[in-house]
């Protein structure tokens, strides 16, 4: 089975990682570095899974997710509603479009935005076969996420979060346990409104983080911050549905490049791509773009 | 593997496990992997120093004494136990292959007779299985990626099942309110938990897990169950609810009450024995009479002079207000005038329960009628003046 792709770097000298097209990948070393020892086997062809991982981040919206949402769909969903005004956190405020009768307004155009850069990152992890975790602490939506995390292979925790379950990680879980690569909230805050324990110890052990922020939410320590609702059922519903089609969109453009890889063995892209669901169209220019050239 | 050297009367090559559990290779906890880990030098990626196993606090001294067995361990185990079973039958002179359970345990008993009265303590031979205790097997696979997606809640299968729990009662209650939309909903009650049933303890639960739960954690368990069996539930859900719950068996049946007999004359009559320290009674007692009670065919007014033992007879009728109702015949040996009073009592009562409504025998027994005294007289020690008085003390 082929590992998270990059070779576990040595104490010392670390990759840089892959060039500068891969901005959008905060943390590049982490995935390699954070496996086990014992359990890393060298990959069996390095170019080739080498260049399988570096083939997303050449384009900028290598899965298409731009395509799974649009701003009527998010109104449609309710995102846009914030709490009261008196409830609002001072750094929601460059969120906020407006406030109307009391209630805060988010702006969507921002959410737009920021969802399409969270949904990016979180296909590219899951492209690589990282762990991303659902995180939550509203009961009225904890069987939906963790429904949701199942389907899409990955995994949740909607229940009473342990002290130091991120911090103090080999105690709690095992010897050699591997975190989570990506943490996604979909409410940041805890049943007493204050921030989840999660955001502050993802910072601490260097976990990227996306979170959906409702306007009474401090977005500080999240990387990639979605601005929008988190109270109402279809918005929750929406986001749920979102963070789980981009990951399943971005396994199986892995099954299929790996599978494409494979077949050809010889090194560079087979000119003619099979017919695959939801095919990006950049990417598949850019196949047949390099297949031209022998 | 080492030919089986089995000279007649030498123990079975095969390590037999005394008194609960054998501490076998303890892991020093996880530290000494972590350290294991930071010595190879290669990719520890938590740089973390960690405290030396020397250097333990009583905390944590009582958490490396968690014993774990690797999964290799118990395979030797298995290994070991089905070859030292065949070593058994043979030495038994019995087939191999037909040498079960109950052979094994008749064989080391016969072998291996202990004096001991702990049960626990004499010697076993069991399917390793049964000894040591379940544990875990590695959460995850190579790729660190663990198998189950709550694992990093920390308690996975309680949450899982909690998951499924709540996922058919939001399936139970959807399906009712289909069925009161087309009016087909009718408020059926259901005697769901019948007396012949309970939920699971949660050391039970705790097993069937192999987690450590909190009370909090089992009492929103059951709640949820108690939720899931209240709502109307097909096949599939009652089947997920029956798992979790045990039958009990049922307090009157320890009780049983003989059947009245009758004799020539047609009178009935009821027989009962009861015991109190060292004196033995055996009464019966007829259904009409004018309350007259002969022991060992003496008058009770001349048998127990004292009204105290007088007392002790007339209570079970006293307790029925029956007093004038029956005649009774006993005889008693042993003990003294006190104790046979006792026993009398006793045998008097059970023999009663023939003429009583059941109801009435639950207040017998609450009140302590048909229960055997446990007391007897404590020994006397060395050392001791007698069972508790100590000899003088002197200051010098």
């Amino acid at each position: 089975m082929v590992r998270s792709g990059l070779p576990a770097p040595s104490l010392r000298t670390r990759p840089r990682g892959p060039p500068a097209s891969a901005a959008a990948l905060r943390r590049p070393q982490a995935l390699g570095c954070r496996d086990p020892g014992p359990a890393c086997s060298p990959p069996p062809r390095p170019d080739r899974s080498a260049r399988i991982l570096s083939e997303p981040l050449k384009h900028s919206d290598f899965f298409n997710v731009k395509e799974l949402f649009s701003v009527r769909s998010l109104f449609n969903a309710r995102v846009h509603l914030g709490h009261k005004a008196g409830c609002r956190h001072r750094f929601m405020e460059p969120y906020i479009f407006g406030s109307r009768l009391g209630q805060d307004i988010i702006d969507l155009e921002q959410t737009a935005t920021h969802l399409q850069l969270a949904l990016n990152f979180t296909a590219h992890v899951a492209f690589r076969g990282g762990i991303i975790l659902f995180v939550s602490r509203a009961r009225q939506f904890s069987h939906l996420i963790e429904s949701t995390a199942r389907s899409c292979g990955e995994y949740a925790h909607t229940r009473y979060f342990k002290g130091g379950l991120l911090t103090n990680a080999p105690l709690l879980l095992g010897a050699q346990v591997r975190l989570p690569d990506l943490i996604i909230f979909l409410h940041t805050l805890n049943n007493v409104f204050e921030p989840h324990v999660a955001v502050r110890d993802a910072a601490k052990m260097s976990i990227p983080t996306v979170g959906v922020v409702d306007t009474n939410c401090n977005p500080c320590l999240i990387t990639y911050p979605v601005p929008g609702n988190d109270d109402s059922p279809p918005a929750v519903q929406l986001f749920c549905q979102l963070f789980q089609t981009a990951v399943t969109r971005a396994k199986e453009k892995r099954r299929q490049l790996e599978a494409l890889y494979r077949l050809q063995g010889a090194p560079g892209p087979h000119p003619a791509d099979p017919a695959a669901p939801g095919a990006p169209s950049p990417g598949a220019q850019a196949q047949l773009g390099v297949g031209h050239s022998p | 593997m080492a030919a089986p050297s089995v000279s007649c009367g030498a123990a079975v090559p095969y390590r037999l496990f005394l008194a609960g559990r054998v501490s076998f290779a303890r892991e020093q906890g996880l530290w000494k992997a972590a350290a294991s880990g930071l010595q190879t030098g290669t990719r520890c990626q938590i740089l973390r120093l960690k405290h030396s196993p020397a250097v333990t606090t009583k905390k944590n001294v009582a958490a490396l004494r968690r014993e774990s067995y690797t999964v290799d361990f118990i395979k030797k185990q298995i290994e070991e136990f089905n070859i030292g079973k065949r070593h058994l039958a043979n030495m038994m002179g019995e087939d191999p292959e037909t040498f079960t359970q109950e052979d094994v345990d008749r064989a080391i008993t016969y072998l291996f007779p202990s004096g001991l009265f702990e049960k626990r303590a004499r010697p076993i031979m069991k399917h390793p299985e049964e000894i040591f205790p379940k544990q875990r097997a590695v959460q995850w696979g190579e790729d660190g990626r663990p198998f189950h997606f709550l694992f990093y809640t920390g308690k996975q299968s309680y949450y899982s099942l909690m998951h499924e729990a709540y996922g058919k009662v939001l399936h139970a209650e959807e399906w009712q309110d289909q069925l009161r939309a087309k009016g087909l909903f009718s408020e059926k009650s259901k005697s769901k938990d019948p007396i012949g049933s309970r939920w699971l303890i949660k050391e039970e639960l705790e097993e069937m897990l192999v987690e450590k739960l909190s009370d909090q954690d089992y009492a929103q368990f059951i709640r949820l169950l108690e939720r899931l069996s209240a709502l109307p539930c097909d096949a599939a859900e009652e089947e997920f609810v029956g798992r979790f719950r045990r039958t009990v068996t049922v307090q009157s049946k320890k009780h049983l009450i003989e059947p009245l007999q009758y004799d020539e004359q047609g009178m009935a009559f009821s027989t009962g024995q009861g015991k109190r320290k060292t004196a033995n009674a055996e009464a019966v007692v007829y259904g009409h009479g004018s309350g007259k009670i002969e022991i060992n065919g003496v008058d009770y007014l001349l048998y127990f002079p004292v009204t105290q033992d007088r007392e002790q007879l007339m209570f079970p009728f006293h307790f029925l207000d029956r007093l004038g109702k029956h005649d009774v015949t006993c005889t008693v040996s042993g003990g003294g005038r006190s104790s046979q009073a006792g026993a009398i009592r006793l045998a008097m009562s059970r023999a009663l329960c023939s003429f009583i409504t059941e109801d009435e025998v639950e207040w017998m027994r609450q009140a302590g009628l048909l229960t055997t005294d446990p007391r007897v007289r404590e020994r006397k020690k060395p050392g001791q003046e007698g069972a508790r008085r100590k000899f003088t003390w002197k200051k010098r």
